[in-house]
């Protein structure tokens, strides 16, 4: 069984503007599933008709075998989301607003304290559950949106920007709790601007460029189809002319170069060559990482 | 399920007027007693009977539901488009929660609030006038079905704002106008003829008298009449309000 299927979906706002034009993608159970595209691209309006905050033009949406058009409450039990914008009202305490959202899904009050006590240890909230929502911290608050998405137990759990803002130890901390999810079986759709977050955390991945559909693949084979990786050189020191050589070769600043070598070949013969012609190397890295490279690549072509 | 979801929403809606019962709650009771003192003694001693009730024991029910709508209508529009402004209704939309849970949810936490302030306004009028409830069932039946109707009002206009200012343009605008012309502080019959037919098109006018029948046992209009209007307002009111929710006019796209 499929936890999405999307079939030619379709999305017109008013007065014409094409926000979908007939997207299909599956996202399988257990999954963990990257959607992105740049800014506009319908990545929200996709998430956002499969949790009925958007009504679609067009198309088919199924969750669970269940047809939007027919079972819309039964999707909506299956499906939490932790949107990009904090949504919550700011003047509740912390456990209200979890428990709360539980009632929304038909959870009793005590089942729901229950359940959110749980939630907010794991995510390190318990000491902040009397605390208004205004006084978290930009990471705690976004704990807190995860703690909200979870407290109904959903089969799938939908992902919009959840580390935007969040310092790197809070976000390796998201990481590895929505990791933990994925292990114990649930759906993770994610979007997110950090394509190393994508690259390190999803096995699929659909990109979507002006409302189409530019690629859905798995992660390994989309970064199997990059051809050549840029490398930053730091150099001891300063280069006068830059030497003839048989590879792309561009100066960034006085001390730091930038090569571009084909994936299958090796990073030995440039280095090398520059040694050779009396460049000492004291470190290199990626330009950016794989997935970003081609992301770019792909959308600009678009 | 379905009974713990509405809970939920009426649980949230009272927790929301209490923490603010200065703003929600007092407001109405401070200004009911103005009315009293102000229309009721100072004014009102100047006045004669009117209908064989002293002014001040006329104008009570008005007073009292003109409160009742202000406050019913005011809960639930500034609940719901503050909800919807902060986008935390979104939660609630990718719920479960049928649409007619959502309505009724918080249409009932508006008209709790309306019966509160309402019961506070009942009880200081005693302090100003000495008076006997005639028929205590159609009190309590005006008293919910006005609530009713004014919530359900309030939800319209929530679901239909798309900025504060909007929030208020009704109450300021339409309701208070209305209610003053409604015959809180006076009898239609005291009007020319020209204004009492006017006066007859203003579907407060059968609130307030339908209570006032409630109160005193005096009224302008026939109060089965003010009755059927009420409860065909509020049963039209409540299924336009459930096709709102449906279609995700203001809510959704």
């Amino acid at each position: 069984m499929n936890a999405i299927e999307i079939k030619d979906l379709i999305k017109t706002y008013p007065p014409g503007i094409k926000a979908l034009e007939g997207i299909s993608f599956i996202v399988e159970k257990g999954d963990f599933f990257a959607l992105l595209g740049p800014n506009g691209a319908g990545k929200s309006t996709t998430i956002n008709i499969i949790c009925s905050l958007v009504n679609k033009s067009a198309g088919q949406v199924k969750v669970m075998d269940f047809d939007l058009d027919k079972d819309d409450l039964k999707i909506k039990s299956l499906i939490g989301l932790v949107p990009q914008e904090f949504n919550f009202n700011i003047f509740e305490k912390v456990i209200d607003i979890v428990v709360t959202q539980a009632g929304y899904y038909g959870i009793g009050r005590r089942q729901a304290e229950e359940k959110a006590e749980k939630l907010l240890r794991k995510l390190g909230l318990w000491e902040k559950k009397d605390s208004v929502a205004q006084k978290l911290s930009g990471g705690m608050k976004r704990k807190l949106m995860i703690a909200r998405g979870l407290v109904h137990e959903p089969e799938i759990l939908i992902l919009d920007e959840p580390t935007a803002g969040v310092d790197v130890e809070t976000r390796r901390e998201m990481w590895d709790f929505i990791k933990e999810l994925n292990e114990q079986g649930k759906t993770i759709i994610l979007t997110t601007h950090y394509l190393e977050e994508a690259e390190q955390l999803c096995r699929r991945i659909a990109i979507i460029n002006n409302g189409r559909l530019i690629e859905n693949t798995s992660i390994k084979d989309f970064l199997n189809k990059s051809d050549e990786e840029t490398f930053v050189l730091d150099i001891a020191d300063q280069v006068g002319s830059l030497p003839k050589v048989d590879f792309p070769l561009k100066r960034i600043n006085s001390t730091t170069l930038e090569i571009k070598i084909a994936k299958k070949d090796s990073v030995n013969y440039p280095i090398k060559i520059l040694d050779q012609a009396g460049i000492k190397i004291l470190s290199l890295r990626n330009k950016t990482n794989r997935l970003e490279e081609l992301f770019i690549k792909l959308t600009k072509k678009e | 399920m379905l009974l713990n979801m509405f809970l939920t929403i009426v649980r949230k809606e009272i927790t929301r007027f209490m923490r603010i019962w200065t703003q929600t709650l007092l407001p109405s009771v401070i200004t009911t007693i103005l009315y009293f003192i102000v229309f009721g003694a100072f004014i009102g001693s100047q006045v004669s009977d009117v209908d064989g009730y002293s002014y001040m024991a006329f104008i009570v029910p008005g007073l009292i539901m003109m409160s009742v709508i202000n406050n019913s209508y005011s809960n639930v529009v500034s609940s719901f488009f503050s909800q919807k402004f902060m986008r935390a209704v979104d939660e609630l939309l990718i719920s479960p929660t049928p649409n007619f849970i959502i309505l009724t949810g918080y249409v009932l936490g508006g008209v709790l609030r309306g019966l509160i302030v309402g019961g506070l306004i009942t009880a200081t009028s005693l302090f100003f006038v000495d008076f006997h409830i005639y028929n205590l069932t159609w009190v309590i039946l005006l008293f919910v079905l006005t609530s009713l109707f004014f919530s359900l009002a309030g939800f319209t206009n929530a679901v239909f704002a798309r900025k504060f200012d909007d929030v208020s343009i009704v109450p300021v605008f339409i309701l208070t106008p209305l209610t003053f012309l409604g015959g809180v502080f006076y009898s239609i019959n005291a009007l020319p003829p020209f204004w009492q037919v006017v006066s007859r098109f203003n579907p407060i006018l059968y609130m307030i008298n339908g209570f006032r029948y409630g109160f005193l046992g005096i009224s302008d209009v026939n109060v089965f009449f003010s009755l059927g209007i009420l409860v065909v307002f509020t049963v039209v009111m409540y299924v336009f309000n459930l096709v709102l929710l449906k279609k995700g006019v203001g809510l959704k796209n």
